[in-house]
């Protein structure tokens, strides 16, 4: 028997990925929701929520970039360099929320510009990060073993709405969040952020969904050629359905159910990117085979991974359930 | 102009990100080690100035690692957008390598940091002791994958190429243990252990000179100064094996190095001279006959090559290379006489009593970082114009990238850096500037409970806080 090493490891980095999306997604969230909320001591409880897991979830872009070179040196080569400015703006941003962690703490007067750090930082890499996702999706040109377009290509209509797009969606997990993890004034602050987003997160994915199609002809037929569309059309029907859980818990004050549900939204937004995506991992020009490194280097590696990820879920599990439960503005739980 | 084309800054932002990122693992290295140190003794002796010291720097570990960590997610990016066609040829070989060290090291050391950091009276002082060598034993592995990668680039082994043009493993043992990587990992690990040693050695001795009578001044300043005397003559060594080393395999670097730009039986060891690379010699020198082969063929009239044996477009830079090698030696000597004399006023009982001494530690206190960069100069510039030596150049390394974008973003870092790892350094100064202190606390006032990764680690931490938050009024 033989394994199919290179479907594998793109199941192995998209699940990187989509973890790192949902983990940090709800932390970036955290920090855009940062100025909607007044007054100190609600900062410190927002923060508090996030500080325990925030460079768990961030590890993981790092697995999923560092993965991507290592198995699909070719697509890293092709989708880097076509991304340029998205990635680094993300990077810089990524810096700025990471340090602002520390050194909030570690000054009173200078407190503010750590505030507008975390926040300034968190929307620019959330922004950049959909940015760099709709760059993708809109197609990359390719020519030979390298990207062949300009270094402004990212930038187009399309990719401004998904930028806008992840930037609410991340809101909403952050709200979602807070919402699960605060009481009294934050909480109900979160409340109010969460009936604005969840809506205006629905009509953005719905937005793009509908976009996506007419960008190229390859992605109308995976999403509405036969047989396809009947492995497709269970995915729009499932986020119908999740956004109704959504805006009913929300309107029954329910704690878990709207996190869960916009952990839901964010799911059957990857998979509706697979679908489109699939068996291509730069869109329409190289397929996960072209890509892969040859086998040794994927086994390698592999042993190695099957081993490590299950561990690192493993305590990634242990350490959200101990901290399960409300936060409250000194850091403790309770 | 002409000179700053994309290629040119695309190394300079190489340069830049990775000097500021090489500074924190130098540091964090020896200091992870250290803390496992102190953690032992303490267990052994039970004395409180131990456990204070642990604390102390610990939290400057914290924030040491923080922007390592930051700096470092920063250059796994960066190979992709500015060296893709590296990364497509090399990554089949060496993407495997840094897949291990991010899911080993990086996991180790984030997974076990939290407990470290919170959780001693949560997991008791024997669990918490391992997640210190477990720390210690994390900033090992990252150091050692880094630099396999590393070395491999400068001494290719255990490859073949493929029709596609990339580099393929053909024995991933050979890969790891490539001809220049044993030399390379026990000199930065050494680089590591002597540049942690002389900050702790700088900041006890700013502590004694305020008060002597300060244990855990003393204590630190002790063992800082033991390092010195014992780390810095094998450091010397080890360098002397590393030159070798490097002349079996590259000695077009080591040409660069001690400035040869003609071959000949018998070469002098240059001390000092300004390299004129367009004339091809070294004006005003200060050389001692002889010396140069003796060192470097271990015989008095040794050939060695000089840079003119190779075409002009395959030598490296002279004058940085000459020049970064002499800052990185005479540091490492200056270390050794620091040690020395350490060690003489120990012996003469005057450690805590020798202020010029304690003067000297502490202008000594940097010396680690500027040694480790000069050094990582020497290796990174003197293995120009390649990165894979012999095999890809640097130039057909480069993504083919608008100078404006390389440009602009090089800008962005340089200004974020500033900011950023300035306030970092300024805190982390503040930290060492307050004495240590008995019953030294684990953290600043007010710092919520993180894990500075996750796993057991926050778990014991949000125990730990249980008791705290019940003491507060119910809000």
């Amino acid at each position: 028997m033989t394994l199919d090493l290179p479907l594998i490891w793109a199941g192995l980095i998209a699940f990187a990925v989509l973890a790192y999306v949902i983990l940090d997604g709800f932390d970036l969230g955290v920090g855009i929701l940062f100025p909607l909320v007044r007054g100190e001591r609600h900062r410190d409880e927002m923060m508090n929520s996030v500080a325990p897991v925030w460079d768990g979830n961030e590890t993981w872009l790092v697995l999923g970039g560092g993965g991507l070179f290592a198995v699909f040196p070719l697509a890293f080569a092709i989708i880097m360099p076509a991304l340029y400015a998205p990635i680094m703006a993300m990077l810089l941003g990524l810096v700025f929320r990471g340090v602002a962690f520390e050194f909030r703490w570690k000054t009173r007067r200078g407190q503010f510009l750590w505030d507008w750090a975390f926040a300034g930082g968190s929307i620019l890499a959330g922004f950049a990060q959909g940015v760099a996702l709709g760059a993708l999706v809109q197609g990359i040109p390719v020519e030979g073993r390298a990207y062949a377009g300009g270094w402004w290509d990212w930038l187009t209509p399309f990719s401004l709405l998904t930028g806008v797009a992840l930037t609410v969606g991340y809101g909403l997990l952050g709200a979602t969040w807070l919402i699960l993890k605060t009481e009294g004034h934050v909480q109900r602050r979160a409340y109010d952020i969460a009936f604005i987003a969840a809506p205006a997160t629905i009509l953005l994915i719905g937005l793009v969904s509908l976009w996506t199609p007419f960008l190229n002809t390859v992605y109308a037929t995976r999403w509405f050629g036969w047989p396809h569309v009947l492995l497709a059309i269970p995915v729009p029907l499932a986020v119908l359905g999740v956004s109704y859980v959504l805006l009913r818990g929300l309107t029954e004050r329910r704690e878990l159910s709207p996190f869960l549900a916009s952990l839901a939204l964010f799911v059957l937004c990857f998979i509706g990117l697979g679908v489109s995506f699939f068996p291509h991992i730069v869109p329409n020009s190289v397929t996960i085979w072209a890509a892969a490194a040859p086998d040794n280097s994927l086994t390698f590696l592999l042993v190695g991974a099957a081993v490590l990820i299950p561990l690192i879920l493993a305590y990634t599990a242990y350490a959200y359930w101990v901290f399960r439960g409300k936060v409250n503005s000194v850091g403790g739980y309770h | 102009m002409e000179s700053f084309d994309a290629l040119t800054l695309a190394r300079i932002q190489f340069a830049f990100t990775v000097s500021f990122h090489i500074i924190f693992p130098a540091f964090t290295i020896g200091l992870a080690s250290y803390l496992a140190v102190l953690n032992a003794l303490w267990l052994r002796t039970v004395q409180g100035a131990y456990l204070d010291l642990f604390n102390y720097w610990k939290k400057i570990f914290a924030v040491a690692f923080g922007m390592g960590v930051v700096s470092g997610i920063v250059m796994s990016y960066q190979i992709g957008t500015n060296w893709s066609v590296w990364s497509d040829k090399v990554g089949p070989v060496l993407g495997p390598l840094m897949g291990y060290e991010v899911l080993s090291a990086f996991f180790l050391e984030a997974g076990f940091l939290g407990v470290m950091l919170f959780g001693r009276e949560r997991v008791g002082p024997k669990l918490h002791f391992l997640a210190t060598l477990m720390v210690a034993l994390g900033t090992f592995m990252s150091a050692f994958w880094i630099l396999s990668v590393n070395s491999w680039m400068q001494t290719p082994a255990g490859y073949a190429i493929n029709e596609a043009g990339q580099f393929i493993a053909t024995d991933w043992w050979a890969v790891i243990f490539n001809p220049s990587f044993p030399y390379r990992l026990v000199h930065m690990l050494l680089a590591a252990y002597l540049t942690t040693a002389l900050v702790v050695g700088a900041v006890g001795a700013l502590h004694l000179l305020r008060n002597r009578a300060n244990p855990a001044a003393r204590i630190m300043f002790s063992m800082a100064m033991w390092m010195a005397a014992v780390v810095a003559p094998l450091q010397i060594a080890a360098g002397d094996f590393h030159g070798l080393n490097t002349l079996e395999h590259q000695p077009a670097k080591v040409a660069a190095m001690e400035g040869h730009f003609d071959t000949h039986a018998g070469a002098p060891l240059i001390l000092f001279g300004i390299p004129n690379a367009a004339e091809g010699r070294i004006d005003y020198q200060v050389s001692i006959p002889y010396l140069g082969s003796l060192i470097l063929t271990h015989q008095w009239d040794g050939v060695v090559r000089g840079l003119n044996e190779w075409p002009a477009d395959q030598r490296p830079p002279v004058g940085i290379v000459f020049w970064s090698f002499r800052i990185m030696v005479g540091i490492g000597f200056a270390m050794l006489g620091l040690g020395a004399w350490g060690l003489w006023l120990r012996y003469r009982r005057r450690l805590y009593d020798a202020p010029w001494l304690h003067r000297a530690a502490i202008a000594m206190g940097p010396s680690g970082f500027v040694a480790v960069l000069a050094g990582w100069i020497t290796t990174e510039v003197g293995r120009q114009p390649w990165t894979v030596y012999g095999l890809l150049t640097t130039a057909q390394s480069a993504s083919r990238i608008d100078a404006a974008a390389v440009g602009a973003s090089l800008l962005a870092f340089i200004i974020v850096y500033f900011i950023l790892f300035g306030a970092g350094t300024f805190y982390i100064l503040r930290l060492m500037n307050a004495a240590p202190h008995s019953h030294e606390s684990g953290l600043a006032p007010g710092q919520p409970i993180r894990a500075a990764g996750i796993m057991p680690a926050p778990a014991m931490a949000a125990k730990d806080a249980l008791p705290t938050a019940e003491k507060e009024p119910v809000s």
